[in-house]
């Protein structure tokens, strides 16, 4: 009668992901028995420490894992060096994007709403930023977060992928409608993203069972031996469930990966989202999800025949003209930092894709590489909007208008259009500096991260025989320096606007045309709003400490793999195996 | 050697003075020019040092390398960064310090009225610091670094007043014509590296045939091309033809500036790099003609251009680029002329330093006046300066037994040693040079210091002459050119004796058995000698007996054109300058409609696409995932499409 055996795990192999999560549900033990004033303290150390666990774990086994991919209970967890080094580079940017959330700045408050659950503009929500609440329950879910996206790249079982993409996405909907200030426009880039991630959850699903119904597995392995021997298998001979199945699983993670034309979330979630969060989001669920997206296309087209694997191919090339397209374009024209941003990241999905098409080794280490670069970048980037913000000044107030000397007046959000970026190189010399490095590297600009990175993922794009696209990526890049200089220029060589509201109107303009749909509410609703205030001025503000590591930490990496990568490119070389 | 070690300091002093004279700033403007001044005599007591020292070595263990560590190590290239130092290195270091020295020590009267004095002194050192490492270096690559730092300096130097636009412009000449010869260096130095896979001398000229590497299978070819684009590199350092226009307008300069680069040291770099260079032009026959050739004519070309310039410099640096040209022939005849090449190098450094110190010193007395047709009659005013130009006059005459004689006499002697035409071409274009030289620094010492006034003490002269209080100048001007006077006098003869200075630099030149020339060295000397005083006297006749006018009187077409450089701007404005313009004209047009027009275009279409595509993000969840399910749609039309 007990005929139940028990699987033996291999639990050092799925440590990474363990710690995470194990630490994801101790963080929800301590929200209920650590007493308030030190919770935030608490959760913070727990967070950082399961994430340098997680990456220590990852460097454990690294050896181990060269050697040979682990599986875990037939495939359900299955440890490639692929995978391993995709784990890595998560849990790095994981650490930093921790690193910026948990920053205060000089102003004493983070980016998330007081009571995350009181509606916007109502009494409540003025109590509880009175009382000094904080919803320190954003670190258990970003822990959740990041151990679905840990396991994301580390399956063969495409139904547990698809709970690793519930589990790294469900905390990410809740999270991105936290943002302290212009609530509305967060909750409804939270409310967007649900809608549109259960949609493309949904392709999801629908291609696993395509799969499913073709090879009668949900094993990938399985897969491709139903590819190479069809008898096995009552519906193996209908090779299209298989290249339609394929063709929406892979929907369901270029959704994740915000690849053209899934892509459209992108702009409005990256701006709605409190900014920390958008650099944690942009750089670990694009990371997890390409990791994923390998995961799936590089092993099932080993047992694809030449025609099915051209289809897939040509499937690939088109979403990476258009995401290139799109992200570079687009881009170009916008005003809003965070929006440009945005763009900037689809823009680099694409090229990542670029480096996909060939379907081979060449190109899974150059898009391990590519990921790290850019994550580093990524992080930094929005690490620094985080600290440039505006300030009111009463309007009679001209001296408080002209410097930033006078005490006078309160921090409000991110200053986010472009217009009021002006003149930021003289306020802050050294934030700038590091912007500019970031924006340089996402340019692929030689002695960056991003140089050696588009490099690898271009070359293996020509060594696969697309060169066609590795010139159209090159060409997207050309028009991507476009903004991202236009941003330099703005910093650095245009004289600071303060005097002038314009600016100030503009970007309540841009904000508006987000949330028009929304009821037509403009985005002022929230703890401190502009309607409120007759002028602001653009101001920086200080880090607590977090924050500043971060951005030097990121600096220091898009300096050193621009100018040193030798050790860099090794790493992401021997993680190329992506078969186990 | 000991001293060995002692090399790399040749080079570090000047530049740290330099460097403190810099970045110190107006700081040091009291005492800066006294630092340059010790910068520079500390290297020449090093070198002092160093040449003793050698003086007291073996002559086979004369040659040494100093290897202070390795510079490049980029895949098949390996350069060090090391010193080569031996009889011919030293002798420029010498030469460079010992009267670099003495120019600083003049520049401080000179320049003292100078507001810049201290930047002044700033680049007179790094001219010296880049000039030692210049001959100093033992690799091509070690070399064009202190090449084109003497060009830097030079530029620097030329336009150092260049509060004045046509300063400007002929520092900008000098440095674009100077340019045109470094490319010439280049590519001799990338062609060493594609032929021999080096570029030190060890190397390269170990490898032509002649040497210890033998044949590592070069083609004469390809030794021709290196040994012509050397001559090219010469030729814009040393102001031979075809390059040979900027060193007139490079006279815009101060006059020690002009003395010392312009005249003793880096116009004569291309001829150390020819000498250097020798086993390579040995191993390319047709090179070292052309070598031969160019020094032949621009020994002819300048000092017809010398005998019309009424400009006390102009004449001066035209006598210059045809002392050069004796140099160059020298170098072009082989190794029977390398030692007499740097040994008229020497004498000539000496001589013709003194004649424009001389020359500095009139114009110190003549308010900065450069025509010779208002001087006239200074002898009496002037005694020191008249008479120790007079001394570098009869130096550059080759009037026995003055230095100037010991040194060219010996290479139109060599230039008539041969067989066939060319001793023919070369001695007499040799002993013609000889002649009309006599003529022209006649005409100039005798302009200067003799025949009447052409100038007046008085404000309103009833002839209409310039009014001018000359003066001597102060002993801190007068004691270098009376050492300078002392050198041209004495140093060629001291060393010319028992063929001292030939069998110093025997270790690196090698040493040659004598030839006979085609005619009898007596009458080759008589000769010359004749040519001399017939110059000479044609010049007193003109310029001392006879009144001269201060208006340049209307001349015959040879006279004009000479008066004009030969129409050597002309000639190279034509030939390169306009076609040159034409084609960046055009160029430029291009890249404004095509390649600006293309650009906007694309930038006016990416903007514009952006903004259509822009209006799809309208932010509704409905048209996001409309966008979502036909961008599906299309991916999956197009693989049906594509999938045949």
């Amino acid at each position: 009668m007990n005929d139940f055996v028990a699987p033996t795990i291999d639990w050092a192999a799925v440590s990474p992901v363990l710690v995470v999560l194990g630490a994801g549900v101790l963080g929800v033990l301590l929200e209920a028995f650590v007493p308030a004033r030190a919770r935030r303290t608490t959760q913070i150390t727990l967070t950082l420490a399961a994430l340098v666990a997680s990456l220590v774990a990852v460097g454990l086994l690294w050896e181990r894992v060269s050697e040979g991919a682990v599986s875990v209970v037939g495939g359900s967890y299955l440890l490639t060096p692929f995978g391993l080094g995709i784990q890595a580079v998560i849990a790095i940017s994981a650490l930093l994007g921790v690193l910026v959330i948990a920053d205060r700045t000089t102003t004493g408050q983070d980016s998330f709403a007081p009571a995350a659950a009181a509606v916007p503009g109502t009494t409540y929500e003025d109590e509880a930023r009175r009382a000094g609440l904080q919803q320190t329950e954003i670190y258990p879910l970003l822990l959740f977060s990041t151990g679905g996206m840990l396991l994301f790249p580390a399956t063969d079982d495409l139904i547990v992928m698809f709970v690793a993409l519930e589990v790294l996405s469900l905390p990410l909907y809740v999270l991105c409608a936290t943002a302290r200030r212009r609530r509305l426009l967060s909750q409804e880039a939270a409310f967007k993203y649900f809608v549109l991630g259960a949609f493309a959850s949904a392709l999801f699903v629908f291609g696993v069972a395509l799969v499913y119904g073709f090879a009668g597995t949900v094993r990938l392995q399985g897969v491709v031996q139903v590819l190479a021997d069809p008898g096995t298998s009552p519906l193996g001979t209908m090779r299209g469930l298989v290249v339609v199945g394929l063709l929406l699983v892979l929907s369901g993670l270029l959704f994740k990966i915000g690849a053209a034309p899934f892509h459209t979330w992108t702009p409005d979630v990256y701006q709605g989202a409190p900014t920390p969060i958008t650099g944690f989001m942009a750089a670990c669920t694009k990371t997890a999800a390409v990791g994923a997206l390998v995961r799936v296309l590089f092993t099932l087209a080993h047992g694809l025949d030449a025609d099915t694997r051209h289809d897939v191919q040509v499937a690939l090339w088109v979403v990476a003209i258009l995401t290139m397209v799109i992200g570079s374009v687009v881009g170009a024209v916008q005003t809003d930092v965070k929006r440009l941003l945005a763009y900037s990241s689809i823009a680099h999905a694409g090229f990542v894709l670029v480096g996909v098409v060939g379907l081979d080794e060449v190109g899974s280490s150059a898009v391990v590489f590519y990921l790290l670069a850019y994550g580093l970048a990524t992080i930094g980037a929005f690490a620094v909007v985080t600290l440039v913000r505006e300030r009111t000044v009463s309007s009679d107030d001209r001296a408080g208008a002209l410097g930033d000397t006078t005490d006078d007046g309160v921090v409000l959000g991110e200053a986010t259009a472009l217009a009021q970026w002006a003149g930021l190189g003289r306020r802050a010399p050294w934030l700038t500096a590091a912007f500019s490095l970031f924006l340089l590297s996402m340019a692929g600009i030689p002695l960056t991260a991003g140089f050696i990175a588009k490099f690898g993922v271009f070359s293996a794009a020509v060594e696969a025989g697309a060169w066609p696209l590795a010139l159209l990526g090159v060409l997207g890049s050309a028009v991507s320096v476009f903004f991202y200089v236009r941003i330099i220029v703005f910093m650095v060589l245009t004289p600071p606007s303060d005097d002038e509201p314009g600016a100030v109107v503009e970007a309540a303009e841009d904000a508006g045309s987000v949330t028009g749909p929304a009821g037509g509410a403009p985005a002022l609703t929230g703890t401190a709003t502009r309607a409120v205030v007759a002028r602001t001025v653009v101001t920086v503000v200080g880090s607590r400490g977090p924050a500043a590591v971060a951005i030097a930490l990121c600096a220091v990496g898009v300096l050193l793999l621009g100018i040193l990568p030798a050790g860099a490119l090794d790493l992401a070389g021997q993680a190329a195996q992506f078969r186990p | 050697m000991q001293t060995l070690s002692l090399a790399p300091w040749l080079v570090a002093l000047p530049l740290i003075g330099a460097a403190l004279l810099l970045l110190a700033g107006r700081r040091s403007d009291r005492w800066g020019h006294w630092l340059g001044v010790l910068a520079s005599a500390a290297t020449f007591v090093v070198g002092l040092v160093m040449l003793l020292d050698m003086l007291g070595t073996p002559a086979a263990d004369r040659v040494a390398q100093h290897t202070v560590g390795t510079w490049l190590d980029a895949g098949g290239l390996h350069v060090d960064l090391g010193f080569q130092v031996d009889p011919l290195s030293l002798t420029f270091v010498m030469l460079v310090t010992f009267v670099g020295t003495l120019i600083h020590v003049y520049s401080v009267a000179y320049m003292s009225h100078d507001v810049d004095r201290r930047r002044f002194f700033a680049y007179l050192n790094l001219f010296v610091a880049a000039m030692l490492l210049l001959v100093l270096a033992d690799s091509y690559l070690l070399l064009f670094v202190g090449w084109e730092g003497v060009g830097l300096a030079s530029f620097l130097l030329i336009g150092f007043w260049d509060g004045k636009r046509e300063n400007a412009v002929a520092g900008k000449k000098a440095f674009v014509m100077n340019r045109v010869g470094d490319m010439g260096l280049v590519a001799a130095m990338m062609l060493m590296f594609a032929g021999v896979g080096a570029v030190d001398f060890a190397t390269v000229l170990g490898s032509t045939g002649s040497g210890a590497v033998a044949g590592a299978g070069l083609s004469e070819g390809t030794w021709t091309a290196i040994g012509l684009m050397l001559l090219l590199a010469a030729c814009g350092k040393s102001a031979q033809l075809p390059l040979q226009a900027w060193l007139g307008d490079a006279m815009a300069g101060p006059t020690p500036v002009s003395a010392l680069i312009h005249a003793a040291t880096m116009v004569t770099a291309g001829v150390y790099l020819l000498v250097r260079s020798g086993p390579v032009l040995e191993a390319a026959p047709d090179a070292q003609l052309v070598v031969a050739i160019v020094g032949a004519l621009t020994l002819l070309f300048g000092a017809i251009v010398g005998t019309a310039k009424d400009d006390i410099k102009k004449a001066l640096a035209a006598s210059t680029m045809s002392q050069i040209g004796y140099m160059m022939l020298a170098a072009g005849l082989g190794p029977i002329g390398y030692a007499f090449a740097i040994f008229h190098l020497l004498t000539h450094g000496f001589f013709k330093a003194g004649l424009f110190l001389g020359a500095g010193s009139v114009m110190h007395a003549m308010d900065d006046d450069v025509n010779m047709r208002r001087f006239g009659g200074l002898a009496r005013l002037l005694p020191v300066t008249a008479i120790t130009m007079g001394l570098g006059w009869l130096a550059i005459l080759g009037v026995p037994p003055f230095s100037g004689f010991w040194s060219k006499d010996k290479i139109i002697e060599a230039a008539f040693v041969g067989e066939g035409w060319r001793p023919w071409v070369f001695g007499l274009a040799a002993l013609l040079g000889a002649g009309i030289t006599a003529y022209y620094m006649s005409r100039l010492f005798f302009m200067t210091f003799a025949g009447r006034r052409r100038w007046s003490t008085d404000r309103s002269d009833d002839e209409g002459r310039v009014e001018r209080h000359p003066h001597e100048s102060p002993l801190l001007m007068q004691w270098p050119m009376i050492i300078l006077a002392v050198g041209s006098v004495a140093l060629g003869g001291i060393l010319a004796v028992g063929n001292r200075f030939v069998t110093w630099l025997e270790p690196v030149t090698g040493h040659v058995e004598h030839h006979e020339p085609i005619l009898p060295v007596w009458l080759l000397m008589t000769l010359t000698l004749v040519l001399v005083l017939l110059g000479a006297a044609l010049a007193f006749r003109q310029y001392a007996m006879a009144a001269v006018p201060t208006d340049a009187p209307a001349a015959n077409v040879l006279v004009r054109a000479a008066r004009a450089d030969l129409h050597q701007d002309t000639v190279n404005e034509a030939v390169v300058m306009l076609p040159g313009q034409y084609l960046t004209r055009s160029l430029v047009y291009l890249d404004r409609t095509a390649v600006d027009g293309g650009w906007l275009g694309l930038a006016g279409a990416v903007g514009r696409l952006g903004a259509l595509l822009r209006k799809t993000q309208n932010g509704y969840v409905r048209t996001y995932a409309a966008t979502m399910l036909g961008g599906l749609g299309l991916v999956a039309l197009v693989v049906a499409i594509l999938a045949s």
